[in-house]
């Protein structure tokens, strides 16, 4: 593969593969991709020193935007099953409303099952050069996003057009460490990797990852089979913040995870929480929203975020590279989040909402609600630590260990025999 | 062989009454309901989804019994993207069957039938192909796809189901064909019947519990296909992706209209076989009289 | 020769040719092109380079043989359960089934019209610590039995043990073992039988003298169409698997998705399948016949 990195400044390169990225760094690598793009498409002869500077770089994304100034009318968005409203006949009030106010017809799809084989159906259509047909897809920050950003197959946002963005998102989607800037994505939803336990099996308090570790719950523990969640909280449990964790720490926490495994039941892809409800396991390591999704179905789980810190994920709009309607994108990615749109998602998706906004809004509706139930409901959730964090919550939050190549590589053979084997 | 079994027949019309009372000795209710016991533990678990479709559950999560109500029932199809998937598996399924029974069937006659100079690299080939891992052959797939331009999505998911159910259709129908005595078809032809009307009418009813186990295992294996067309649809949506999909982002739960759809396709073919048995049974009554 | 003897000649290539040109363009063209993959190195981010780096295999095995070997011993036990249970299920159809034999094979079948997800969930539910099937354990007061025999663990679980996993393949691979039995059987002539327990002293000879070795063609493809799919299986280990019974299908998984190594990916798809190719023709060599083929043609 011919890397559109070639000829460049080795400082450069070597920026796009380091870990931690400024936030100017970051807007400089972004530029990059968008030249490579444009140079891929429009065959711009290379001229060292006049058309490869950052300058330049900077000058090509404008530019792209500057083509797609216009909405076209039409806007292709793949996303996961249940992951947005659902109206009474069959429809998302959400889209309609936007097809109402801009005039953009969406067509909508529930077509990403996970993020891993999601990757493996896009990357050959994307290195073929080939469209996949969307415009907007919505990747877990993590190890598949990381490749995407690396592999150039995403377009770098207009930044001019983000006013909603800067005005209303969380600072724990502003900024993130997997992508300094937002030069490439903005959140959907987000969720916190914590501990969930049954407390009709476990009656003391659990406040911590060693808990993880209690013989007394031999054979009732549950961790993810996951290359992120699980080697990250483990990081957390060794008190490292796992995004300056170094390799030497890696290897302490994949220690931690071996003297744990005796005692787990098993490593779980997502389908823990029926077992958690059922008794099978007693303790586990959880996602924040499926706790609350869990409770609200007459589950009575509890979900902490333990003392040492906790990883939190979000899953992002992105545009692929070779998308036919970047601008209707654009346009669809900042209108959600206006306050009164993320509260529709939030009162559906029942995940960390990107707006912190929506909570009186919720409350609101609350108030209005008619029947009891949906009272009951938005109180809950406008409520729920598990939606909104906590102050206290917000800084023990971490995001995951951003990986070069390399890294990946000792990363993954280290903690994969864990869970696999 | 044909020896033994024109001896045995002879036996056999010698003493009709002995053969009739061995009949009852043997085992009467046995097998019957050996039988009927694995017919009901593979039922064990559609019996739950059944349940659990008229489950009064508040909020997402479909794992905890909260009482009885028909309003899934009710709103079966309040979650469009789910029955487009079910139309497309469904339709996806019925064709493949045609298709790969077809291609099997003539496919398993031959091996069946005749030795011929490379037969023995097709039965390489078919037993390559069930033995190859799903993920290789959904991946090579794709990348062919991609390689000639061709455009993924319903008739991509076709095309892979079709090369993966080949196989077992021919293998199926070649252990029926592989004891068939050609001298029916010889027969039928010195009787005057041309090679379409002795098929249609000899070799095909013969072969036909092959043929339709053949179908029945295509059927099953196109509906519920996971890897393979998850690399191959393109934007086209089937039951199984949307079903696996929902529960990653549920916990592992699916909504219990997923579970009225099932029961709705298991309720359907109970009814089918039930048809199938009242018929059967009416034929049987107006033949023996 | 003759036209009509050429014709003779050329039939069975006409009959082999639509699959044989769907299974070259569709299967062995793609999996020439993984072949080739599997002995490239390189990474995503640089791409692959063909490189004819042929210790990818021997690397793969090393890493994973633990794997390949439980795949292979999961299959054998799952497969010979397979045909315990569904030899006397194909025979009662075959020869007991009447007129219903049609709609009896398709309730056999039906319950995999249904989605695995809501299959192998409502095992779980089954299963699970506090489930049906362990709390009946609990009030007949067989669950010590059970213990001692190790169909359940010894924290008196069943799902996440090694019989969770196997009794989930043999479920759902049973159909496989069914239907090729039925067929070879349904082709005995009952007449045949009566004979026969009247030329045997008892059953069990007339038995195994005439009626099963009249179905060894369609034992055989059972075999074959069970025992080669079960080894290759992942969804089984995966949902109702635990912490040591990841199959080999698990890790290709896995080394494809997560790792997007495609060369060692392909290379341990080519070591199963060359391992099970090996099994199929070390198996009907065994059976007396060199080509597999012949073995159901006689």
């Amino acid at each position: 593969m011919n890397s559109p990195l070639d000829g460049l400044p080795p400082d450069l390169v070597r920026g796009l593969t380091s870990p931690r990225l400024s936030r100017r760094r970051a807007l400089q690598i972004g530029g990059l991709s968008a030249l490579g793009l444009s140079l891929a498409a429009c065959g711009i002869p290379a001229a060292p020193g006049s058309k490869l500077g950052l300058h330049a770089a900077r000058e090509q994304i404008t530019k792209f935007w500057m083509q797609h100034a216009k909405n076209t009318g039409q806007l292709n968005f793949e996303n996961w099953p249940l992951y947005i409203d659902v109206g009474k006949g069959n429809d998302h009030p959400s889209l309609d409303l936007f097809t109402k106010q801009t005039g953009i017809k969406v067509k909508y799809d529930e077509g990403i099952q996970d993020d891993d084989s999601y990757f493996g159906k896009i990357q050959p259509v994307l290195a073929a050069g080939q469209s996949i047909g969307w415009d907007i897809i919505v990747i877990t920050n993590g190890i598949y996003l990381d490749r995407l950003v690396n592999l150039d197959y995403l377009i770098p946002l207009d930044q001019n057009a983000m006013p909603n963005f800067y005005a209303n998102a969380s600072p724990l989607v502003l900024d993130p460490s997997f992508d300094r800037g937002n030069v490439y994505t903005m959140a959907w939803q987000s969720g916190m990797t914590g501990i969930a336990y049954n407390p009709k099996y476990i009656d003391r308090e659990i406040t911590s990852w060693e808990d993880l570790q209690d013989p007394a719950f031999r054979g009732k523990i549950g961790m993810f089979a996951d290359i992120e969640d699980t080697p990250n909280s483990a990081l957390c449990a060794i008190g490292v913040n796992p995004e300056t964790s170094t390799e030497a720490d890696w290897r302490k926490a994949a220690d931690w995870l071996k003297k744990q495994r005796p005692l787990v039941r098993k490593y779980y892809q997502q389908d823990y929480v029926a077992p958690l409800s059922k008794g099978d396991l007693w303790i586990s390591l959880a996602w924040s929203g499926d706790i609350f999704q869990a409770n609200a179905s007459g589950s009575n789980l509890k979900f902490v975020v333990p003392k040492e810190g906790a990883p939190l994920w979000t899953d992002n709009m992105c545009i692929p590279v070779h998308a036919q309607h970047p601008r209707d994108a654009m346009t669809y990615m900042d209108w959600v989040y206006q306050p009164k749109i993320a509260t529709m998602l939030a009162e559906y998706i029942n995940y960390i909402t990107p707006v912190p906004a929506t909570q009186p809004l919720i409350m609101a509706d609350a108030k209005a609600a008619k029947s009891k139930d949906d009272k009951e409901f938005y109180t809950q959730l406008a409520e729920s630590p598990l939606i909104f964090p906590s102050k206290a919550d917000y800084s023990k939050l971490h995001r995951y260990r951003v990986l070069d190549s390399a890294e990946e590589q000792v990363w993954d053979s280290l903690f994969e025999p864990i869970y696999q084997s | 062989m044909t020896a033994l079994t024109g001896e045995a027949l002879e036996l056999a019309e010698e003493h009709p009454t002995q053969q009739r009372r061995r009949r009852r000795l043997h085992g009467r209710w046995a097998l019957p309901l050996w039988g009927w016991l694995v017919i009901a533990w593979l039922c064990a678990p559609i019996i739950v989804m059944i349940v659990f479709g008229f489950n009064n559950y508040p909020g997402k999560f479909n794992t905890n019994w909260h009482g009885f109500t028909f309003k899934w029932y009710r709103h079966l199809f309040a979650i469009g993207d789910l029955t487009t998937s079910l139309e497309n598996s469904l339709s996806i399924a019925a064709i493949v069957t045609v298709i790969a029974t077809i291609l099997g069937t003539l496919l398993g006659m031959s091996l069946g039938r005749y030795r011929f100079f490379g037969s023995g690299s097709v039965n390489l080939l078919l037993f390559a192909n069930i033995a190859a891992p799903e993920i290789v052959l959904g991946a090579a797939l794709l990348s062919f796809f991609l390689t000639l331009g061709i455009p993924r999505g319903y008739w991509t998911i076709v095309i892979a189901h079709v090369m993966f159910s080949i196989a077992y259709v021919a293998v199926t129908v070649k252990a029926r064909m592989a004891g068939m005595d050609p001298a029916l078809e010889e027969a039928s032809r010195d009787l005057g019947a041309g090679p379409v009307v002795t098929f249609f009418r000899v070799t095909l009813p013969m072969l036909m519990p092959g043929v339709l186990a053949g179908a029945l295992l295509t059927f099953a294996l196109s509906i519920d296909d996971y890897i393979i067309t998850s690399f191959n649809n393109g934007s086209t949506q089937t039951f199984p992706l949307w079903v696996y999909g929902a529960s990653q982002r549920n916990g592992g739960s699916v909504p219990a209209q997923v579970n009225v759809m099932g029961t709705l396709i298991f309720g359907f073919g109970v009814l089918v076989a039930v048809i199938g048995f009242a018929v059967n049974r009416e034929k049987k009554v107006r033949d023996s009289s | 020769m003759t036209w009509s003897r050429l014709r003779a000649k050329l039939a069975p290539y006409w009959l082999v040719l639509p699959a044989w040109l769907w299974l070259v363009i569709f299967f062995v063209v793609p999996t020439l092109v993984m072949l080739s993959v599997s002995t490239m190195t390189g990474n995503l981010l640089d791409g692959f380079k063909q490189t004819w780096h042929w210790s990818t295999y021997s690397h793969g095995w090393s890493l994973y043989h633990v794997q390949f070997v439980r795949s292979i011993v999961y299959g054998l036990i799952a497969t010979a359960l397979c045909l315990v249970i569904a030899y006397p299920v194909a025979y009662w159809i075959a020869f007991r089934g009447g007129r219903h034999k049609s709609s009896l094979l398709f309730l056999l079948l039906l319950p995999f019209f249904v989605s695995f997800v809501i299959r192998t969930q409502s095992w779980g539910f089954i299963l699970s610590d506090h489930g049906l099937a362990l709390n009946w354990a609990r009030d007949l007061h067989v669950l010590g039995l059970l213990k001692d025999v190790h169909l359940v663990s010894s924290s008196g679980s069943i799902l996440q043990t090694p019989v969770a996993v196997v009794g989930g393949l043999v479920y759902n691979f049973l159909p496989f073992t069914v239907l090729p039995i039925y067929v070879a059987l349904e082709r005995v002539d009952p007449a045949l039988l009566e004979a026969s327990s009247d030329l045997y002293a008892n059953k069990a000879s007339a038995f195994s003298k005439v009626v099963l070795p009249l179905s060894m063609p369609g034992v055989f493809a059972a075999v074959l169409l069970t025992f080669v799919p079960v080894a290759s299986d992942y969804v089984n280990a995966t949902i109702l698997g635990g912490t040591k019974t990841t199959m080999i299908g698990n890790i290709i998984q896995t080394e494809y998705f997560t790792n997007s190594d495609y060369p060692t990916a392909a290379a341990l798809s080519f070591i199963l399948m060359a391992a099970l190719l090996i099994g199929v023709f070390a198996y009907a060599r065994a059976l007396g016949t060199e080509d597999v083929l012949e073995m159901a043609a006689r």
